[in-house]
């Protein structure tokens, strides 16, 4: 390979020069969706929590832009505070798991051997349940707070994430970039960090962004079963939950924030999907 | 190692992980704060009413002693007595004909939603693989990109929305009555099984289209394609054989969908099975129930899991007829 000034301008214009327009509008709308989590409580135009009208379900209209919820309150302002409350616990989760996750597969494929089996075998067994019921188990028994839905399901995603970067770790284990690393007498820590990790910095983006997207689809589903985020906080999940009676009157009150939710989904996947097109094309052309 | 000696080691492996997911269940369940006792009685919790409930539920044993007695009882089919229907007497509802009453509706809602979404996902997964790139392909695969990204509900919801307060077609709700003939049950199945088939189906049809490509590019494939092999002949003598262990495997994998599915489209539509019992129980901390219904779900998910490795393991020649 011909070494090439790598500035960060050219490789943004390389970026913006295979963006497909789908992938562009997921960016978009995602860059968007953060705005809005970012500023919730200067974008909404009412308080989220101040009853508005005595009117259950009223069509949107000049003043409530997207009618008003079960207890008359602005459906807008609580849905932009609902993203920021979904965007903000997936965002935790995700990391946390990550840390945990990729912490913990470099780690049993840097040393490999017993320590590598133990981590492995635990993690298998731990992937046999289905990730809802220990998530209900867990709920169960400590009830449901941020602390604890965090948690749990930053755990369940763990079980994830460690495969994924431990596979991952595995093969850049076998390379000779790192067998030269090893004959020259670095250490385990400086591998991972030298080696491993800035040669799975894509597919390990790409399953952030796979992760993500299930956090947010899994305190949804939570919250929608009443068992998530509990009232007077609320995500995206609590207000399909609480406005489904809008149905029975003909109302979409709780179809927007359902839909608020696939949309950020889809951007996701979108996203994610080019990404690792993307990265795929550039290692064949490596190669 | 001969085929027996590989299924045996599966059916070990899965015996010792139901042994893990019980203690698991037992543990999470019983060991975490708020003793059993506190739960039942709430705000009527004085220290002799706490000790004639602990002496009565057998929770002054030690740990080990009860969790054995829990997986006793729960093999021999005893599962206890709810504690959200604890009267004075401490006789609870008996869980075990709830279970079997309420696990007949979630087989019949879920079984129904297999018997569509397996075959059709696996039809549409393979049509997609054979031309990869392709018109049929690319509506597909984005299609289904996008149904994946849907939560559990929000096709219950549009369904609801559309089919049963737009149209007036069919219920909202799937309430069950005894008096229910086949055509009510039609009636009442038709949209949650709907719901439910969209929220599996677009993970099983990706699945189900990658494992064909990847066998389908394998150098088995291209051999016989190099032989002149017809294009039929190919599909159905050299790819389909060596694509039933994937494909197995999706479905199986599928199910751990199915059972979230379930939980949350039986909820919603207020249907009288073992989902929304577990979700009731978890909303009123009624521990016997939550750890039964936990059981049966982790254990039907695990012997799936078992009974498509298993047939994984006869499907691959190479195992069947060793060296």
């Amino acid at each position: 390979m011909i070494l090439e000034k790598n500035d960060w301008k050219s490789s943004i214009s390389e970026i913006v020069k295979d963006l497909t327009p789908g992938a562009f509008l997921s960016i978009l709308f995602l860059i968007l969706v953060i705005l809005v989590g970012l500023f919730a409580p200067w974008l909404a135009p009412f308080d989220q929590a101040e009853i508005l009208t005595n009117e259950s379900f009223e069509p949107p209209s000049d003043l409530l832009w997207l009618g008003s919820d079960f207890l008359g309150r602005d459906l807008l302002s609580r849905l932009i505070n609902g993203v920021r409350v979904t965007l903000f616990l997936a965002l935790l989760i995700t990391f946390l798991s990550f840390i945990m996750g990729v912490g913990l597969g470099f780690l049993a494929a840097a040393f490999g051997g017993r320590i590598d089996s133990i981590i492995s075998r635990v993690n298998d067994a731990l992937l046999s349940f289905p990730a809802l019921m220990l998530a209900l188990i867990v709920i169960n028994s400590l009830g449901s707070s941020f602390t604890v839905l965090v948690f749990t399901i930053a755990f369940i995603d763990m079980t994830r994430v460690f495969r994924v970067s431990r596979a991952l770790a595995v093969n850049i284990m076998v390379m000779d970039y790192v067998e030269a690393a090893v004959v020259r007498g670095e250490g385990k820590t400086w591998i991972i960090l030298q080696e491993v990790l800035p040669n799975s910095i894509t597919p390990l983006a790409a399953e952030f962004g796979i992760r993500f997207t299930y956090a947010i689809l899994f305190i949804s589903a939570l919250s929608f079963l009443g068992l998530g985020v509990q009232p007077p906080q609320s995500d995206l999940g609590v207000l399909v939950k609480e406005n489904m009676q809008a149905l029975l009157y003909g109302e979409y009150t709780n179809i927007y924030p359902a839909l608020t939710i696939a949309a950020i989904a889809i951007s996701m996947n979108v996203f994610v999907d080019w990404l690792l097109k993307r990265s795929s094309a550039k290692l064949s052309e490596e190669i | 190692m001969s085929v027996f000696a590989m299924i045996g080691r599966r059916l070990l492996i899965g015996l010792l992980t139901l042994l893990f997911v019980s203690v698991l269940v037992f543990a999470g369940t019983e060991i975490l704060p708020g003793d059993v006792a506190y739960a039942v009685l709430g705000q009527a919790a004085t220290p002799e009413s706490l000790e004639l409930v602990r002496n009565r539920l057998g929770l002054n044993e030690p740990v080990h002693v009860r969790y054995f007695v829990w997986l006793f009882n729960f093999v021999r089919g005893d599962f206890g007595a709810s504690l959200a229907t604890f009267g004075g007497s401490l006789a609870g509802q008996d869980i075990g004909t709830e279970l079997l009453n309420r696990g007949w509706n979630t087989m019949l809602l879920a079984g129904s939603t297999a018997l569509i979404a397996v075959p059709l996902s696996i039809f549409l997964g393979l049509t997609a693989a054979i031309k990869p790139g392709g018109l049929i392909d690319r509506i597909l695969t984005s299609t289904s990109l996008a149904l994946i990204s849907f939560p559990d509900f929000l096709v219950a919801v549009l369904l609801v929305t559309v089919f049963a307060i737009k149209l007036r077609w069919l219920p909202a709700i799937a309430s069950i009555r005894p008096s229910y003939d086949f055509f009510d049950w039609v009636r009442i199945l038709v949209l949650p099984v709907a719901g439910l088939t969209f929220t599996i189906l677009a993970h099983m049809l990706r699945m189900t289209r990658s494992a064909v490509i990847d066998v389908l590019s394998s150098p088995a494939i291209e051999m016989a394609i190099l032989k002149g092999v017809p294009r039929r002949r190919l599909l159905i003598k050299h790819a389909l054989p060596n694509a039933i262990g994937p494909i197995v495997n999706v479905i199986a994998l599928n199910l751990a969908y199915l059972i979230s599915g379930v939980v949350v489209i039986e909820t919603m539509f207020n249907y009288n099975g073992l989902g929304r019992y577990m979700v009731e129980a978890v909303t009123n901390r009624d521990i016997p129930v939550v750890q039964a219904c936990a059981m049966i779900f982790c254990s039907v998910y695990v012997i799936v899991n078992l009974i498509s490795d298993v047939i994984a393991i006869l499907s691959n020649p190479r195992v069947r007829y060793p060296k």
